[in-house]
């Protein structure tokens, strides 16, 4: 039987950058095939070959023996692929049913869409792998995991028999998780043959029969897991052992740094975001936040950094009450801030890098004197961050796009840090970046620690948030909902706390 | 850093030149399907263009543009589109010049109160734009249009017949209605002296307006505030990425209100010009300053310079473009398609050269690291 | 109350019209006037509103695939161009389709910059609009000043196309006709305002009226609707699902255009002006721009928008000596306490105690003038619109990707 995917020799390159170089990959027909790689090692680029979303500059595809051109999605569709996207595909204000049928709509005379056979099909899909939804209902009103499951109905509705999961888990809580896992089996059951990209070893060792390696664009090794373990593909992915965060013996003082009570967040319609939330951090002490995505983390953020107002309650930076008071006020008083998203809340792209290292902190020495830029001493500045927290870029006069995603957080994370802040929100700072960058940025936190600084950590990532916090607070519907030791969680108990599960088993909060 | 800066000079002026060129191109082929012949026409513009009253006429009319682009570019750099210069200047000018003929005060004085209430109107109409944006979410775009259909076919024509004065200014002469006149104090004088210096004697009683060093200090203080100051770095930085400047401290609605209250002020300025060589606000006044003004900063990609070549290029298109009546070579309307196809270009223009300009900036920075340890 | 949001969305909007029918009929009683509800009134609103209408309509089709349409304007002025020459030289029709295609070539335009060169939507709409009236001028000073009775600013006047008038309704029997002349309160009003409505109906605007359910049905029916839905909400959705967004986009922009240039020859047609005049689209590609934002981007909502701002241009147009306008202040007033009530209810402070204020201005005019000045007629649709999106605009969503650059390959 020829295999359902073989990729020969495929190569891209980018300006400047190589994503695939030669990768060779065999995938059998009707089983789980994970693709491993740490960030930028090409698994993303590889998949979007696969999908005939980007032409690869050199190499071969066969799919189910036959040799394939895809000059969009529509050929791979055609040859029987589909893509769960890890951003979903999904537009918000549309239907399921919209969504579902996009691309491949059943049709009535005159251009009409056969809304009732649709619907029905969609059903039909939905029930032969169980997979439930309401097709009906807009995307924005579904959670993340029922996204995910319009998602790859979407792909199972156009007949794909072949289906590419691009980090299908990084979202998702490990129950959800263990859910999407009996989805995958049962797929593969009924005959599909599924692409999985990943790079939590744990679960790749658990869903996978076939195990391919990417580093560094190549395809390193296959592997079948019952021959591995976790700490061999680690050291396959990264050539190295896997660095993991770790705390040393606590700092934690008495000294209150940021201390917020009883804080209530609003949206314009009055729905509660952030419900009475009361939390302290001392200075030398890492408190993480652990939560679902969505259940008011970033509001409480938010509120703290002085970029959403407060409905009710106080947060005290040192002693002063910044409730009310604007962000530069916040800043200055030692506030610094790593945002989730670097790109939309962190960095000025087409800006120069000096100009980037002056954000947030331009109203100070050494960016300003008086009501003038200091442009000497935001450059010297600027170097000194490139230089201590290994900042690669040929000089600080490019702009900040020019700059890899790791490299642009490790300028972030340095300009907050040698700005001397005295509490430091960092809101997924780990998020996207490669292994060396994670690294930097865990030492600056444990250093800064050392030296009495306070932080906020907000995490998806359960194993940087278990090996760099003091505390661990849980968060459902804007309510911390658990006060938690760090040495007595693991990522799979911490994440039953994270869905509410611990609390319905009888567990103590 | 040799090499460095004639990079910079490259890019920056590549696209531009395209553009131009471009323009020139399309309007020569328009040209000649409508039967004229293309060098004739350009070569009348240019030869009249080099006769020293005209050089005044182009630079007379250079020198409102030239506020009207900076005006339009202070709020581009942050991101707004000040649409709404046209209304503020025509609305400034007349309050301006209707205060400045009612009072009489020492020369220096009277001129700074004209200026000052005319920079005052254009703010606060523009601000009133400003506080829509941030208070009620309305685009500055939609209002500042509608701001200025009512002060130019309202509000404005209302006010030039409440204040005209009776009669016209200068008995039999049916164009010199307006405003009451201002005293000599509170004109700026024209810059002949200066001019002819270095020159020989200016003819048909031409002058060169005193308001050019006005545009110049505008252009000075743009260039100064925008990328010398901490509130110029706010001001770009909330124009880049308002949710990273918000993040670091820059209040995004203050912002917006100061930048269109900045832009208006100038805006305020644009009318001066004509308030000063005519000496009151005519029934009749220059329009569309604030359209081509738009044009202006696009061209000029709200650079401080850039504006002056650009506003520069239009007044020599307007003012030379006269002789083609004279002359007959080509109909002289085919320099307004001549000034929208250059816009059109400059923007397409701009955009494909920041992105091969983007590109080569990551090549470079990946090249640089190539070979450093990973 | 919530049985009233039950209704259907047509009885909705009866009960609405109705509404402010009696406002005008009792308004006008104060006034010795009868233009607010006369036959003249409405065919007026509705003849002032269809420019309005196709310019939002345009902006719809373009706003819905992604791409903001500032060009609205430029392409119109190309339309009315267009539209004149097309009319003067092949017929009444033709000046209709070659003011499609001439304000369509403006949407090419806009196209091109937007989605092939990734320009800036609202600075290439801005271009647009400087090259239209340019493009036109130049184009009046070639072949205009030939005609007799053309000039660099205006066309000879130009033929339309026909009427109708519907049957019975409005002729033959005329019922409505009947109901009007007997003047009974309110019951003869909103008989005038339909008759006027059904009578001597132009083809255009009955065209015009039409694309509306057209568009409803073609953007929310239709495979081509469904997909260029997708591209102004989440391109890449579309893009990995095999779809040619750069085509929707591009198909969905020259449409834009298209009707931006219907509007154009809508407004040199006799309907309105029956005449190429420079300048004379004053600004109502942009009104299209706020119905289309007043309507919450659909087409339903978008023709209310456009009667709303269309009747004060109709009203103020035959209203010399502005008896009629300073009745639409005490209008003005009486719909602001409207807002106001329905401001408070929503429990929004500050738009209750502005619409009370505003309220209060307009009422005090209207009690101590006998009537307004000419400018303020002038200016009173834009004071329309910028008021009604002062209340209005923020419960409103567009587009999720509308005005956002979208590459190929880069999801």
């Amino acid at each position: 039987m020829a295999p359902a995917i073989e990729l020969r020799g495929i190569t891209k390159r980018f300006p400047g950058v190589i994503a695939n170089e030669a990768v060779d990959l065999t995938v059998a027909e009707g089983e789980i095939h994970a693709i491993c790689g740490e960030n930028g090692a090409g698994k993303s680029t590889l998949m979007k070959i696969l999908y005939g979303m980007q032409a690869a500059d050199e190499g071969s595809m066969t799919v189910f023996g036959k040799e394939v051109h895809f000059a969009s999605p529509n050929d791979a569709i055609d040859a029987g692929i589909g893509m769960v996207h890890q951003h979903f595909m999904l537009a918000d204000q549309l239907t399921v049913l919209e969504n579902v049928i996009l691309g491949a709509e059943p049709m009535r005379s005159g251009g009409r869409i056969d809304f009732a056979a649709a619907k029905q099909h969609l059903v039909k899909v939905s029930e032969a792998y169980g997979l439930d939804v309401a097709p009906d209902e807009l995307i924005e009103a579904l959670e993340v995991g029922e996204r995910q499951r319009v998602e790859i109905i979407k792909v199972l509705y156009r007949g794909a028999r072949i289906l590419i999961l691009d980090e299908p888990t990084a979202v998702l809580v490990p129950q959800e998780v263990d859910e999407l896992f009996r989805n995958l089996r049962e797929l593969k059951e009924g005959g599909a043959t599924i692409l999985f990209i990943d790079h939590k070893l744990d679960e790749v060792l658990e869903i996978a029969d076939t195990i391919t390696v990417l580093r560094q664009g190549r395809s390193i090794a296959t592997v079948k897991p019952a021959d591995v373990t976790a700490s061999d593909l680690a050291e396959l992915m990264v050539g190295s052992e896997l660095p993991t965060p770790e705390t040393t013996e606590s700092t934690v003082t008495d000294v209150v740094a940021l201390a917020i009570t009883g804080v209530t967040v609003t949206d314009e319609e009055d729905r509660t975001l952030v419900n009475d939330v009361s939390l302290r951090v001392h200075r030398g002490e890492v408190v993480g936040i652990a939560g679902v995505e969505g259940n008011g983390q970033s509001e409480l953020v938010d509120a703290i950094v002085g970029t959403r107002a407060v409905a009710s309650g106080t947060i005290f930076l040192l002693g002063d009450d910044v409730t009310r008071a604007p962000v530069r006020h916040r800043r200055e008083l030692g506030l610094g801030y790593v945002p989730q998203d670097r790109q939309e809340e962190g960095m000025l792209l087409p800006a120069p890098l000096w100009e980037n290292a002056m954000l947030g902190h331009q109203t100070r020495a050494p960016f300003a004197k008086g009501p003038w830029v200091d442009r000497a001493g935001a450059r010297a500045r600027t170097e000194e961050i490139r230089r201590s927290f290994d900042v690669r870029t040929p000089n600080v006069d490019v702009a900040a796009h020019a700059l890899s995603g790791g490299n642009q957080q490790k300028l972030i994370v340095g300009r907050e840090m040698t700005a001397g802040p005295t509490v430091f929100v960092a809101a997924h700072p780990t998020r996207g970046i490669d292994v060396g960058a994670q690294a930097a940025v865990w030492d600056a936190i444990r250093d800064a620690r050392r030296l009495g600084l306070a932080t906020l950590l907000i995490s998806a990532d359960l194993d940087e948030l278990i090996g760099l916090s003091d505390t661990i607070v849980v968060m459902i519907r804007g309510k911390i909902v658990a006060t938690l030791d760090p040495h007595d969680v693991t990522p799979r108990s911490l994440g039953s706390y994270m869905t509410g599960a611990a609390f319905e088993s009888g567990a103590t909060p | 850093m040799n090499v460095a800066l004639g990079r910079r000079i490259m890019w920056a002026t590549a696209a531009p030149l395209a553009a131009l060129l471009f323009a020139v191109a399309m309007s020569s082929i328009v040209l000649v399907i409508s039967g004229s012949d293309p060098l004739a026409a350009y070569g009348d513009m240019i030869a009249h263009a080099r006769k020293l009253e005209t050089m005044i006429d182009i630079l007379n009319r250079a020198t409102p543009l030239y506020i009207a682009g900076v005006a339009v570019a202070i709020a581009f750099r942050m991101n707004l589109f000040n649409i709404g210069v046209e209304g503020q200047y025509l609305l400034a000018a007349l309050v301006a010049a209707h205060v400045g003929g009612l009072i009489s005060l020492p020369a220096a004085l009277h001129v700074a109160v004209i200026l000052l209430v005319a920079m005052s109107v254009g703010a606060a109409y523009s601000g009133l734009a400003g506080v829509l944006k941030v208070t009620r979410g309305i685009n500055e775009v939609i209002s500042t249009i509608m701001l200025n259909a009512i002060a130019i076919s309202g509000l404005g024509a209302w006010l030039v017949r409440e204040w005209q004065a009776s009669g016209s200014i200068e008995p039999g002469s049916a164009t010199r209605v307006g405003t009451t006149p201002i005293d000599e104090s509170g004109l700026i004088g024209d810059l002949n002296g200066v001019l002819e210096v270095f020159t020989r004697d200016i003819k048909q009683g031409k002058s060169l307006t005193g308001v050019l060093v006005l545009a110049l200090l505008v252009g000075v203080g743009y260039h100064v505030l925008v990328n010398r100051t901490r509130f110029g770095f706010d001001l770009r930085a909330s124009g880049i990425n308002p949710f990273a400047a918000r993040a670091g401290g820059v209040p995004p609605k203050r912002m917006i209100v100061t930048a269109m209250v900045l832009s208006g002020a100038v805006a305020g300025l644009v009318g001066v010009a004509e308030v000063m060589n005519v000496g009151f606000f005519p029934s009749n006044p220059i329009r569309g300053l604030g359209f081509i003004g738009i044009a202006v900063a696009l061209l000029g990609r709200n650079n401080p310079l850039g504006i002056g070549v650009a506003a520069l290029i239009f007044a020599f298109l307007d003012v030379s473009s006269g002789v083609l009546q004279f002359t007959g070579a080509a109909s002289r309307e085919i320099v307004v398609i001549m000034q929208g196809v250059i816009i059109l270009a400059a923007v397409v223009a701009y955009e494909v050269t920041r992105r091969a300009r983007e590109r080569e900036e990551a090549r470079s920075a990946a090249a640089a690291l190539a070979g450093s340890p990973a | 109350m919530r049985r009233f949001a039950e209704l259907p969305a047509w009885a909705r909007w009866a009960l609405y019209a109705a509404l402010g029918v009696l406002l005008l009929t009792i308004v006008q009683g104060f006034d010795d006037t009868n233009r607010l509800t006369a036959a003249s009134s409405s065919q007026a609103m509705l003849r002032w509103g269809m420019p309005i209408l196709l310019a939002g309509l345009g902006g719809l089709f373009a706003e819905r695939a992604g791409i903001v349409n500032i060009g609205l304007e430029g392409m119109m002025i190309l339309g009315t161009w267009f539209g004149a020459w097309g009319a003067l030289n092949y017929g009444a029709w033709a000046g209709l389709l070659l003011g499609i295609a001439g304000g369509a070539l403006g949407g090419l335009i806009h196209a091109i910059a937007t989605i092939s060169f990734g320009v800036d939507h609202v600075i290439s709409g801005v271009a647009v609009n400087i090259l239209a009236p340019g493009a036109t001028r130049f184009l009046s000073s070639e072949i205009f000043t030939g005609y007799d009775g053309g000039s660099i600013t205006q066309s000879p006047r130009v033929p339309g196309v026909g009427h109708i008038t519907v049957p019975v309704l409005a002729s033959g029997p005329d019922l409505l006709g009947d109901v009007m002349r007997a003047d009974v309160f309110f019951f003869s009003d909103v008989a005038g305002l339909t008759r006027g409505l059904a009578t001597q109906l132009s083809l255009v605007t009955l065209i015009a009226l039409l694309l509306v359910p057209f568009t409803a049905w073609l953007l929310w029916r239709t495979r081509f609707g469904l997909r260029l839905r997708v591209c102004g909400e989440r391109p890449e959705a579309g893009e990995s699902q095999g779809i040619n967004v750069y085509r929707y986009k591009y198909v969905a922009v020259v449409i834009s255009g298209g009707f931006a240039g219907l509007a154009g020859a809508f407004i040199v047609s006799p309907e309105l002006s029956g005449i190429y005049l420079e300048g004379q689209t004053t600004g109502r590609g942009f009104i299209g721009l706020a119905a289309l934002i007043l309507g919450n981007w659909r087409p339903s909502g978008i023709l209310i928008g456009a009667l709303l701002f269309g009747y004060p241009f109709g009203v103020g147009l035959r209203d010399l000596d502005g008896a009629a306008s300073h009745s639409l202040l005490l209008v003005n007033a009486i719909a602001l306490v409207g807002v106001a009530v329905w401001a408070h209810r929503r429990g929004q402070r500050t738009s209750t105690i502005l619409a009370v204020v505003l309220s209060g201005l307009a009422a005090m005019w209207y009690l101590v003038a006998e009537e307004v000045p000419d400018w303020w007629t002038d200016i009173l649709p834009y004071v329309i619109v910028l008021v009604v999106l002062v209340f209005f605009t923020q419960r409103l969503r567009p587009p999720a990707a509308a005005g956002r650059p979208y590459r190929k390959g880069e999801a």
